[in-house]
């Protein structure tokens, strides 16, 4: 009796596990079978070559590239802002911080990450963007520079957090070698500390990056929804996410052409991070034992 | 000589640009929330928590999104909990080293960063369409459910790995069965690493917006969700819907829904937090 209570318990547990494993065919399978019928009637040429994204306009292009210009800029932007800052945050708690320093900061920073995005949509659009208009006259009202920045300061926190805990890994030892040669606290985090914990460092990055590619409100509600392949970061632009947001919104019927377009673009979407999160993952487990 | 003071102070330039960026990040989240505050404190009162939505911005009220989180952060909780548990359990005490561990483990690490967005796709088609569920709450927590489902997962393991083996061994030791161990010590053991890690994952949930509004949620709903089969809004939604107005009067109720949903999220971590701390002490 209790061998079989063992037994079914055991399987069902393992059935929750497998529960993973469809979510991930599941996601595989509704992207590429609507695709595979968007792509039936649109040919896959244009749609990486036709500089205009308008299925919802009676004259209709279904070219991807504005809307993945639009992707690429805010996440640049987004990156520019939160690896020079991230990464120096993460030296400083590391190597310069006191102890206690560290263990109250570190937590407060996370908070920015807990924060919902859809707040800090709000906050690039009634805050940064007239912010900025000051300094920047032409400024449109929705534009990629506001969302890209406040996309950055979200993601500080993934770079500083996940580097940081790279950079705390590295051996005690090395520190006091570098330091035994007479090198300074600068000198030993960029000569020894920072390349023994590269590959962290890089894994925080590429996580960071999916991250901001696959952001949807903050461009949504500050970015605009005017497809445009441009590279203007004053101007209104649409990422893929706020596209889907922008169809979802609106009243489109199921099984037609507009609807599978969310789909096409959703699955252009998903193969990119994917990209990243296995690159990362990969590194990630090469490098795990190093110092172990 | 001169080149040793050029490099220390080089080192102190550093330090201070450490200190520098550290409290940016410090001083932006402070300018956000006092912004938020400054905008929206003046409109929240009881009206504000009880009213429905209008077409007025003055009588506006967040009442049906609220109970629209609510029964999201319930369903999801019901739906969320066991599974991920029971999956965070098996991969750390039963699942043996080979091909589909392996593949178990690369799946759940690539699911954590598909963007929830695509979550929103999956749930439109499978619970939405297949199922047939219509935009209800079911079927939106159902979504949010496998959204977090990596997080409990990850969460679970990470406590019961915390679980000092001599624990295990001495259940087995006086003959207990590898299902008893689990129900009757590890479990009690690092019930509060796993309750951290599921409080996280469901103050996430409740900021989420975008796979909600993919799922086909409602902007304007003028009742509360009777059952799970009922159509509903979110106050993150209601809060998008409130920005993307061009009266001013929304705006300051924006504001002021924000306050709400940060509250709502800034307790929920600070419970995580606590029980964190709680737990950690334990085993010192």
């Amino acid at each position: 009796m209790q061998k079989i209570k063992e037994l079914v318990i055991e399987r069902a547990l393992l059935a929750s596990s497998l529960i993973t494993i469809a979510v991930t065919l599941g996601i595989v399978l509704v992207l590429s079978i609507e695709a595979f019928q968007f792509f039936s009637e649109v040919s896959i040429f244009d749609f990486f070559t036709d500089t205009q994204w308008t299925p919802l306009f009676t004259e209709k292009h279904f070219g991807i590239l504005p809307l993945l210009s639009g992707t690429l800029l805010t996440s640049f932007i987004a990156i520019a802002v939160a690896l020079p800052i991230g990464l120096t945050i993460s030296i400083y708690l590391s190597e310069y911080a006191p102890r206690s320093f560290r263990k109250t900061i570190k937590p407060i920073l996370e908070l920015l990450a807990s924060i919902p995005t859809v707040v800090y949509g709000f906050f690039a659009l009634i805050v940064v963007t007239p912010f900025l208009q000051q300094f920047i006259p032409s400024l449109s009202g929705f534009n990629s520079l506001s969302a890209g920045i406040v996309m950055g300061i979200m993601i500080i926190p993934y770079i500083s957090s996940l580097s940081e805990d790279a950079l705390h890994a590295v051996p005690r030892s090395l520190r006091e070698a570098s330091f035994g040669m007479g090198a300074t606290k600068l000198q030993t985090a960029f000569k020894v500390i920072v390349p023994a914990a590269s590959s962290g460092i890089i894994v925080s990055i590429i996580l960071a990056i999916s991250r901001a590619i696959g952001e949807t409100m903050i461009v949504a509600i500050a970015a605009g929804q005017q497809p445009r392949l441009t590279l203007d970061p004053t101007v209104p632009v649409e990422t893929i996410t706020a596209y889907i947001v922008q169809v979802s919104l609106g009243d489109v019927q199921h099984g037609s052409l507009e609807y599978r377009t969310i789909f096409a673009a959703g699955i252009t979407l998903f193969v990119f991070t994917f990209l990243l999160n296995t690159i990362s993952y990969k590194i990630r487990k090469k490098y795990q034992k190093k110092y172990e | 000589m001169n080149n040793i003071r050029k490099n220390r102070w080089k080192d102190q330039v550093f330090k201070i640009w450490g200190i520098f960026c550290t409290l940016i990040g410090l001083v932006l989240l402070v300018v956000f929330i006092g912004d938020i505050l400054i905008d929206g404190l003046t409109r929240i009162n009881w009206d504000f928590i009880t009213n429905l939505p209008s077409r007025k911005p003055e009588n506006s009220g967040i009442y049906t999104a609220l109970m629209g989180s609510i029964w999201i952060l319930l369903l999801t909780t019901i739906i969320a909990f066991p599974i991920g548990v029971a999956a965070g359990i098996y991969l750390e005490e039963y699942s043996k080293k080979n091909r589909l561990s392996g593949l178990l483990e690369i799946n759940i690490s690539n699911l954590a960063g598909v963007p929830s967005i695509i979550y929103g796709l999956l749930g439109l088609e499978v619970f939405v369409r297949i199922m047939n569920l219509g935009a209800s709450v079911l079927a939106g927590s159902l979504t949010l459910s496998l959204l977090i489902l990596p997080i409990v997962i990850v969460a679970t393991r990470e406590a019961i790995k915390a679980v000092p083996s001599s624990i295990k061994d001495a259940s087995y030791a006086l003959g207990a069965s590898k299902w008893q161990t689990i129900w009757h010590q590890i479990l009690p053991a690092s019930g509060g690493g796993i309750l951290t890690g599921v409080i996280l994952a469901l103050s996430r949930a409740v900021g989420e917006t975008a796979p909600l509004i993919v799922v086909g949620a409602l902007a304007y709903v003028p009742f509360v969700p009777q059952s799970p089969l009922d159509e509903f809004s979110v106050l993150p939604i209601q809060i998008f819907n409130w920005i993307s107005r061009p009266q001013a009067g929304f705006i300051e109720n924006a504001a002021a829904a924000i306050i709400v949903l940060l509250a709502i999220t800034f307790v929920m971590n600070g419970i995580a937090v606590y029980f964190r701390n709680k737990w950690q002490k334990k085993w010192k």
